[in-house]
């Protein structure tokens, strides 16, 4: 039986808690609604009347818009590189940075500058680099007699969205360091000597040791690079515009695109939509894969 | 315990206080604009204003574009629109703005004293200012809009490039096998022909825009868009054609699909192309970038005799005034000062963009006098009658690339952008009769 004390007590402490839901319910749960809400309606951002038209938005997405399907693939392929050649990069890096190496720190924190570097800044900067007239990459190529390889590297559909994804795992793979060397230095060093008094060699030890107990930094790391490459989009705008014919638009620039050139703001909130959907769901598999791969 | 409960209180109070609190300002009228590069020229003319007349004028500025774009549409929701601001974009932006209640009509402050105010302006500036009665939009028939300056979008050629590849500086080609003829000229000699920032899509629809009117004519275009004539009728694959040509014959600047104008600018004043295809604004950019630069003004070459070449024209940049601003009066007041004679030429001057005052023409430079000369032939998507829907345009401008880049036929382009139309124009009957 609750006493009065007990329920004073109760509303105390829902009282405690009020402001982060509040905060929770104006900045996440509000903003969903209304996003929701308006991809069910045809509203040009400004007008007071925002007409209720169903699914249509919804419908138009996915049976017409020629535009939408390709810019997820784009994004995925950024992502795949990401995946790969990012976090590659980043382990084998963290692997050198967590022995006792000479100059260690100096790498950390060179390895940490490109991420903290502004996009825009980054994204312009390696434009110039690709730029087919004047650009470093084209006069360097000229210079070492590699002429036939000189081209418009952002202006041709065949290598705009790889050097974007190049640009973009250069710029990312410090976070993944981070995070995977943070992970590295959690792992006992006893379980190493251990393992090498049993007979080891170095390559059994990563694979036997290292591996294993890395997968929950893995897991982070992989959901961390797959929710940031399929949001990514200010190195793609500031490096090639986005255009859809140069085979770099990806699903923000088109939600962009709607927004801005179309102003067509239910139907960007729809794509919104859809588009987070589709990270949860992506998200939802890898957890599950990743507990089977541990519990394998 | 009870402290705590105070505590909590005072600070919901406060944090709410300090939520509801803007931004204070002493300025009698709040102007928003996104124009960096008249940001001391107005603020020049702001001070004169206040020696004047005693009304302190505040220009603020919110740029880029996109930037001032998404503060203006916010102002919007939260109310909080200055009193005076631009609108950028089409013409159906604009009439949203209208609609909403957001903008004063100035059609009596216009005619007053025998049409004083509104005699000043190109009429070619205020008509994409107006809605006439029956707009398409629906929008209540007037003037909106204050024009300050107006501009149109031709061709540049390099003087000196032209020299170098043999060609007359005094004659740039006047048609587009001349245009072509001189491209292939100046390739031979390693000179690229035309850049662009075509990244921005609007720039390739403006030439293609460009090229219809002169191969078919406003009426044929115009029944386009009402969806009688399909993108597959000749004449459309004829203007889709025409980049193709230009891009097989190598004379666009490379890497024009992903360049932006800033970009193209560049290009153009280091003279690594001969020809650009930019607006008026760019006497001021080019002025700033390469003063030396020895360029002239050519028209946009003809495709073909029958119809009139019509270029993209009309108000460059236009102020509204809030429709629910206290300082209202103040305000038109100010527009109709910043419109003036002195004002004009004093901005014209300091800016290198074509006044938006016929009076105050005879104080700009030659090379500006030369954009002026063109703007009986200008028009522009926000004075037609009918327009194209942005998925239509959307497809249109992207399927231009795709041509450039030659990864699409123009024949490709035009069924494709024609199914989009076709799509476009069932959705509207269907909307229509669920609505009826």
């Amino acid at each position: 039986m609750r006493t009065k004390s007990s329920v004073k007590s109760t509303l105390e402490n829902y009282l405690f808690i009020l402001p982060a839901v509040a905060i929770f319910a104006i900045f996440y749960i509000y903003p969903f609604y209304e996003t929701f809400n308006l991809g069910l309606r045809a509203w040009d951002g400004v007008s007071p009347v925002k007409e209720f038209v169903g699914l249509s938005n919804f419908k138009e997405l996915f049976l017409y818009d020629q535009f939408w399907w390709p810019s997820m693939w784009h994004a995925g392929y950024i992502t795949l590189i990401a995946l790969t050649l990012q976090n590659a990069l980043a382990l084998s890096l963290a692997l050198a940075c967590d022995r006792a190496i000479r100059l260690g720190k100096f790498y950390r924190l060179v390895f940490f500058i490109p991420p903290v570097l502004s996009e825009v800044v980054v994204g312009l900067v390696w434009k110039w680099i690709f730029e087919p007239n004047y650009g470093l990459l084209n006069h360097w190529l000229v210079v070492l007699g590699l002429d036939q390889l000189v081209r418009s590297w952002l202006s041709s559909p065949q290598t705009a969205l790889t050097c974007v994804a190049i640009i973009h795992s250069w710029k990312g793979f410090g976070w993944g360091f981070i995070i995977l060397l943070a992970g590295l230095q959690t792992i006992d060093r006893q379980l190493y000597e251990a393992a090498r008094v049993d007979g080891a060699n170095s390559w059994q030890r990563f694979w036997h040791v290292t591996i294993p107990l890395m997968i929950p930094v893995f897991v982070l790391v992989s959901i961390l690079t797959i929710l940031g490459t399929m949001q990514a989009f200010v190195l793609v705008l500031t490096m090639t515009g986005g255009s859809p014919s140069l085979g770099c638009s990806v699903p923000v620039t088109r939600i962009l695109g709607s927004m801005r050139a179309s102003l067509r703001f239910g139907y960007a909130c729809a794509q919104g939509i859809i588009f987070g959907i589709i990270l949860l769901i992506v998200s939802f598999i890898q957890i599950r894969v990743s507990r089977k791969m541990k519990q394998a | 315990m009870r402290n705590l409960y105070y505590i909590l209180i005072v600070s919901i109070i406060v944090g709410m206080w300090g939520c509801s609190q803007g931004p204070t300002t002493k300025a009698d009228v709040i102007i928003w604009h996104w124009m960096t590069d008249r940001k001391p020229a107005f603020n020049d003319l702001a001070k004169k204003y206040k020696e004047e007349t005693g009304v302190s004028v505040e220009f603020k500025l919110f740029a880029p574009s996109e930037i001032y774009s998404q503060k203006v549409r916010a102002a919007t929701q939260a109310g909080t629109l200055p009193d005076i601001f631009g609108v950028l974009g089409e013409k159906k932006d604009f009439a949203i703005f209208v609609k909403a209640g957001h903008i004063l009509n100035l059609s009596d402050e216009m005619q007053a004293n025998n049409g004083e105010w509104k005699d000043r302006f190109f009429s070619k500036a205020l008509i994409v200012n107006e809605f006439k009665r029956g707009n398409e939009y629906n929008a209540p028939p007037g003037i909106y809009g204050v024009p300050i300056d107006v501009m149109n979008i031709q061709m540049l050629y390099n003087k000196d490039l032209f020299k170098k590849a043999g060609l007359d500086p005094e004659n740039p080609p006047d048609d587009f096998e001349e245009f072509i003829a001189a491209g292939i000229k100046l390739k031979e000699v390693g000179i690229q022909g035309l850049v662009s920032g075509w990244a921005e899509v609007w720039m390739i629809d403006c030439l293609a825009s460009n090229f219809a009117f002169n191969l078919m004519g406003e009426r044929k275009i115009m029944s386009t868009y009402k969806g009688e004539v399909p993108y597959t009728d000749p004449d459309w694959i004829r203007v889709f054609s025409l980049f193709k040509e230009m891009a097989d014959k190598d004379i666009l600047a490379r890497g024009i699909v992903s360049m932006n104008n800033k970009d193209a600018e560049q290009n153009f004043a280091n003279q690594r192309a001969a020809f650009a295809f930019n607006g008026s604004w760019c006497v001021n950019v080019y002025k700033g970038m390469n003063p030396d630069l020895n360029y002239d003004v050519m028209f946009v070459p003809k495709v073909d005799r029958g119809n009139q070449m019509l270029i993209w024209g009309g108000a460059g940049s236009s102020f509204m005034v809030n429709a629910r601003s206290e300082n209202k009066e103040k305000a038109v007041e100010f527009l109709k000062w910043l419109t003036g004679g002195p004002q004009q030429a004093y901005l014209a001057e300091a800016t290198n963009n074509l006044p938006a005052n016929r009076e105050s023409l005879s104080q700009i430079s030659p090379i500006l006098s030369k954009f002026a000369q063109s703007m009986e032939y200008t028009t522009h998507p926000n004075i037609w009658p009918v327009h194209e829907k942005s998925q239509v345009i959307e497809t249109f401008d992207l399927g231009i690339q795709s041509i450039i880049l030659g990864t699409k036929t123009p024949q490709q382009v035009a069924q494709e952008v024609r199914q989009v139309k076709e799509r476009e124009m069932d959705k509207e009957r269907q909307r229509t009769l669920s609505r009826n």
